[in-house]
């Protein structure tokens, strides 16, 4: 709005910073030694990018599809179990299944490529287990979706929920166990040695799932969501777009699975609930939903403020401030708030449906000094504002109290027989749902 | 046969009769603002959490009394702070805000209890030992049943006889008419979750009597399925929900029973997903048409 | 302007977030202090049992606060944080625990999320102890885990003979999904109690469950004439009381996490006949005993954090012993740095403990022959000692 660049310089931009941002994360992770507090950041990058392509991926659901599914937690589950149970080293089999005689798949992917291509057999052997779990929870998500698709929108979030929780039982299933180790952890699967793996991945399907929601593909999904019935008398087929929303959704969501399995070492059916459904979800409103650029800062952000910033709040010393009150649990709280107050006062997130680009972010930066100084104006001119508004409305109360009562001594009276009613002031006014 | 099946369908009948308690404030508040209260199992919790502090002080039938009394101060607040402004929002935006509701209620529990499990106080009369047939079991089991039926019962009359049960249907029938026709629909709304509340709270009283421990996601399985009871009985139905909730309470038992243990839960949901495919209306649920 | 707000917001947060870690650790990071990381669950299903671990490790740090390294007198520091009883925030607790720069970690209660920040504990080089994580996978493929407390293997075998010697055919036995403790120490026990000629029913419940009705009646309909359920607290206290209502009429018999007031508490006047097996008979070192009573009084915090009375937990006592073990190893180590802690653990023997002598083994494992049986007395809501069994 400001400065107009060209195509040519804007691209230049965004790869040199994508390309120091990659740079200083891997260099991040080497350099910076294991007792530093500087590693806990490297830590929150890694969590925070998986939890950025799932928050992307519930986004192009849930923010451009206009479909409020809350099936993500159980579809990252079939992901993060498919990716471990073809990569765990024949040799540690016995040990990991070790109440199931070892398991039936007795292979590792990542150890037959790498016997036979080396370190590109290594990565390939990973990239694979974590395209098929993509592609399995695809598979999954699309018979899911037949008959769940044509529910409305709270129904759909409630049998979603739903099937999460019937795939955490099956995946515990004690009889599945020579798969699945049953309820058992699996563990020693290959995972990356260095934090610019998840942070390459996500950032490669985040690009996929933008290039995406720009395509004629996202257009009909936003139509989707602004208005069904006007998007299908436009041409669209409902059914079959929302069903390609929700399998390319899932598939981000099972590879998102993969790089959560290999982040946590370990994987177990247990944590992939309704919380972390709910955690993923409020990541998204945090972001702005329909907005992907404010997905990732939002996973960031959330990662960063609950696993480490707020840390302080539970051991009772926090920015230096020392207090009994700061007992274990505290920071949840304080986090539970911030999060109510962005869903009551900022609802529409920190980016609302906007994208980051170039022209918006080098205009905020040259205003910023000019909206700080005119701030403290701004807000007086609201509050202003507020308080008429609340003025305004407290008249048009005491006008409609006036006119209840006249109707009703009119009433009394029978004369409202035969003079129609005056029309009182409080009739509310209802905007047309989804807008 | 019987002898052997008894203690679950007698546990089932028991467990349904509390979901069902539940589940009509959620098919209540559904019916009207077309809003899945995921706070609702929370304040169920809470309920049960508040009366563990108060009986240390009062006695019991004081606590009782103002745990309900708090249920529902807790139930219309939400509602005032985190529904309300919302109303004119779409529809996800109030869910969202009904999950962070939850959320914030999960984490304060949480944060008060520090995590441990809380023993519900012992009510001596709910929890006597009696005996049924073969069967050996709590007098809250006994109890449960006849007291939901006799509320239900109290509420359908509420619904069908009174002015406020009037209007309440109304609303739930045709909102945005409603409000014109000059039904203060704030305040139907508010004593739709007063009575919700209440009923979870003597819900509470109930379930916790029977299975003693209290800790912060206590709320939320109960919710869920209550709120699966709903649906099955068709949302929006009162007897629908009870229904719905007796028939989940006993084949959740009656599968633990047959030693299908991991899938008790999974059911409930397979249940509900079932039903959304071949009725999605439920059982006693009304058709919708969706208008332009 | 709202989003600017927002963004401004949450960056002074993020600074002033920043700026409050860099201080936490400028403090800390003086040269007399020595930490010690604590690596426990405050919160989920194991928060009861991690707390009670926790009381054990702060009242030694109060009894000895100061620990002499080299020729140096260091104070030493307790740095807590919470695994939320959860193995996927586990990960990052422990990450959270190393990039503070503690000298060894101590914990968890609870197998999962040990197992869980086994590979960060690895890849940090950081020497862990566990406490009171007793599923043999904690220690078996990691060098930095050692641990002072008896095994699964050991402990259902001890259970095992146990049950078969009071005269039990037939056991029943229950365990959580997803929990790799009770799963772990059923799946032994049951091992051992069919080598014995027994027989046995498997179930599990779902996590969050709290209606154990059904669970007691199938013990009941199936014959069983024993009830095993070595699961965490909050569960047991439902289990008691299901058990009481419906007259289970079986003896239950538990492992170490039983050992607990939770379990007395709830048993207390009621018709319940349960036997633990655990780490630490109460009354075996009365000084002890006394020493931590007083405390527990005139502090009301760990009062409350032990469930609101003085009655002992074995976990706490092993609490105690695991700080002592922390010590003794700094002590022979003679340096704060994480690498010579852990080249001294292997080779390290402490005496003196209130749980008996610790000295590891192989895979990091203490040597232990022996548990202690437990009967709880439903009268007096106390722990009464049975006898000590061995696994032969």
């Amino acid at each position: 709005m400001v400065n107009t660049m060209n195509k040519k310089t804007k691209s230049v931009l965004s790869v040199a910073v994508i390309l120091l941002f990659l740079i200083l994360v891997y260099l991040g992770d080497t350099v910076i030694p294991a007792g530093s507090n500087w590693k806990m950041l490297i830590t929150v990058i890694e969590k925070g990018s998986i939890y950025a392509l799932v928050a992307a991926s519930m986004n192009l659901l849930n923010g451009f599809t206009g479909l409020f599914s809350l099936g993500q937690a159980g579809f990252m589950l079939i992901g993060a179990y498919t990716y471990a149970i073809f990569t765990i080293p024949a040799a540690s089999h016995d040990a990991v299944y070790q109440y199931f005689e070892g398991g039936v798949i007795k292979w590792s992917l990542v150890e037959m490529l790498e016997g036979s291509l080396g370190v590109f057999g290594h990565y390939l052997g990973m990239l694979i287990p974590m395209l098929g779990a993509g592609l399995i929870v695809a598979v999954i998500a699309f018979l899911i979706g037949i008959p769940v698709l044509r529910l409305k929108s709270d129904y759909l979030a409630i049998a979603t929920l739903g099937f999460a929780e019937i795939l955490r039982a099956f995946f515990q299933w004690n009889t599945l166990g020579p798969v699945t180790n049953g309820s058992n952890v699996l563990r020693k699967y290959t995972t990356y040695g260095n934090a610019i793996f998840p942070v390459l991945i996500a950032g490669i399907c985040i690009a996929i799932i933008v290039l995406l929601i720009n395509s004629t593909y996202g257009r009909a999904f936003r139509a989707i969501r602004d208005d069904e019935i006007a998007a299908e008398a436009m041409g669209i087929n409902l059914f079959k777009h929302k069903e390609i929303s929700f399998v390319i959704s899932s598939f981000f969501a099972g590879i998102s699975g993969a790089l959560l399995a290999m982040f946590q070492t370990t994987i177990n059916a247990t944590p992939f609930n309704t919380v972390m459904t709910y955690e993923i979800l409020l990541i998204v409103v945090i972001g702005g939903i329909g907005s992907i650029t404010g997905s990732v800062i939002g996973a960031f952000l959330f990662t960063a403020a609950s696993e480490w910033w707020l840390r302080g709040l539970d051991a009772g010393r926090w920015l230096g401030i020392s207090a009994t009150f700061m007992r274990p649990g505290f920071r949840k709280v304080v986090f539970a708030v911030l999060i109510m107050l962005i869903v009551l006062f900022y609802s529409r997130g920190i980016m609302g449906d906007k994208e980051f680009s170039w022209e918006s972010f080098l205009g905020w930066c040259k205003n910023l000094p000019a909206n700080l100084k005119a701030w403290p104006e701004k807000r007086k001119a609201k509050a202003a504002a507020k308080r008429e508004a609340k003025e305004a409305k407290a008249a048009a109360k005491a006008r409609a109290k006036e006119a209840a009562e006249s109707n009703a001594a009119r009433m009394a009276s029978g004369e409202a027989l035969f003079t129609p009613l005056e029309v009182s002031d409080t009739v509310m006014v209802f905007d047309k749902e989804g807008k | 046969m019987l002898q052997t099946w008894l203690p679950y369908i007698l546990a089932g009948i028991a467990v349904g009769g509390q979901y069902a308690l539940i589940a009509i404030g959620y098919t209540m508040v559904y019916g009207i603002l077309r809003l899945i209260n995921f706070a609702h199992g929370d304040v169920f919790m809470w309920s049960g959490l508040i009366m563990v502090y108060l009986i240390t002080v009062l006695p019991l039938w004081a606590s009782v009394i103002l745990v309900i009394i708090f249920a529902i101060i807790l139930g219309t607040t939400i509602e005032k702070v985190a529904y309300r402004p919302l109303r004119s929002a779409p529809r996800m935006s109030i869910m969202i805000s009904a999950i962070g509701v939850s959320y914030l209620l999960q984490n304060f529990a949480l944060y008060i209890t520090g995590g441990l499990t809380k023993t519900y106080p012992a009510i001596n009369f709910l929890q006597k030992t009696v005996k049924i047939g073969s069967a050996t079991t709590k007098m809250v089991t006994l109890i449960t049943p006849i007291l939901t039926i006799v509320l239900v019962v109290l509420l359908v009359m509420l619904i069908k006889y009174t002015k406020i049960g009037m209007a309440m249907r109304a609303v739930s029938r045709d909102f945005e008419t409603s409000s014109l026709m000059g039904i203060d629909i704030n305040r139907v709304i508010t004593v739709t979750f007063v009575i919700g509340c209440a009923l979870a709270a003597i819900g509470s009283v109930l379930y916790f009597s029977n299975y003693t421990g209290i800790n912060p996601m206590s709320g939320a399985m109960p919710g869920l399925k209550a709120f699966v009871a709903a649906v099955f009985g068709g949302i929006g139905s009162v007897p629908g929900a009870v229904v719905g909730a007796f028939v989940i309470g006993v084949c959740e038992n009656l599968i633990k029973g047959a030693g299908w243990t991991t899938f008790s839960d999974a059911f409930t949901f397979v249940l509900l997903i079932v039903i959304l495919m071949v009725k999605p209306t439920g059982l006693f649920g009304e058709k919708n048409i969706d208008k332009v | 302007m709202k989003k600017i707000l927002v963004l401004a917001l949450s960056l002074v947060l993020a600074m002033l977030a920043l700026a409050g870690c860099g201080g936490g650790s400028g403090s800390g990071g003086g040269g007399d202090t020595v930490k010690i990381g604590v690596f426990e669950p405050a919160s989920g299903d194991n928060g009861a049992g991690g707390k009670q671990e926790i009381l054990g490790m702060e009242y030694a740090n109060e009894m000895t606060p100061t620990v002499t390294i080299g020729d140096k007198e260091y104070n030493v520091e307790l740095v807590k944080v919470d695994n939320e009883s959860d193995n996927s925030k586990a990960v990052t607790a422990a990450q959270n625990l190393v990039s503070q720069n503690v000298s060894v970690v101590l914990g968890s209660y609870g197998s999962g999320v040990s197992i869980a920040a086994a590979d960060v504990f690895a890849d940090a080089g950081m020497p862990a102890i566990g406490v009171s994580c007793t599923n043999p996978q904690v220690t078996a493929d990691c060098e930095q885990y050692f641990r002072i407390c008896f095994l699964d293997p050991f402990q259902g075998t001890v259970l095992a003979n146990y049950a078969w010697e009071s005269g039990c055919k037939k056991a029943y036995c229950l365990s959580k999904l997803g929990d790799d403790y009770s799963v772990g120490l059923v799946n032994y026990f049951v091992e051992a109690f069919k080598e014995l000629g027994g027989e046995v029913v498997e179930e599990q419940f779902p996590d969050k469950n709290s209606d154990f009705t059904s669970y007691v009646a199938n013990a009941k309909n199936k014959g069983c004439d024993v009830f095993f359920a070595p699961v965490s607290t909050e569960a047991a206290a439902l289990i008691i009381d299901q058990a009481e209502a419906q007259a289970l009429g079986m003896p239950i018999l538990a492992g170490d996490t039983w050992d607990s007031n939770v379990i007395t508490d709830a048993a207390k006047g009621k018709n319940v006949d349960i036997t633990v097996t655990t780490f630490y008979q109460e009354g075996g070192n009365p000084e002890f005993d006394e020493g931590i009573k007083e405390w527990m009084e005139n502090n009301s915090t760990a009062m409350t954090n032990n469930g609101g009375n003085t009655d002992l937990a074995a976990v706490t006592a092993l609490g105690y012993d695991a700080y002592f073990v922390a010590l003794e190893a700094l002590k022979a180590a003679g340096s704060t740095d994480p690498a010579d802690v852990l080249a001294a653990l292997p080779s390290l023997k402490v005496s003196g403990l209130v749980c008996g002598d610790v000295s590891f083994n192989e895979t990091g494992d203490a040597n232990k022959t022996e548990a202690f049986v437990k009967h709880c007395n439903t009268e007096s809501g106390a722990w009464e000692f049975v006898k000590t069994q061995s696994a032969e």
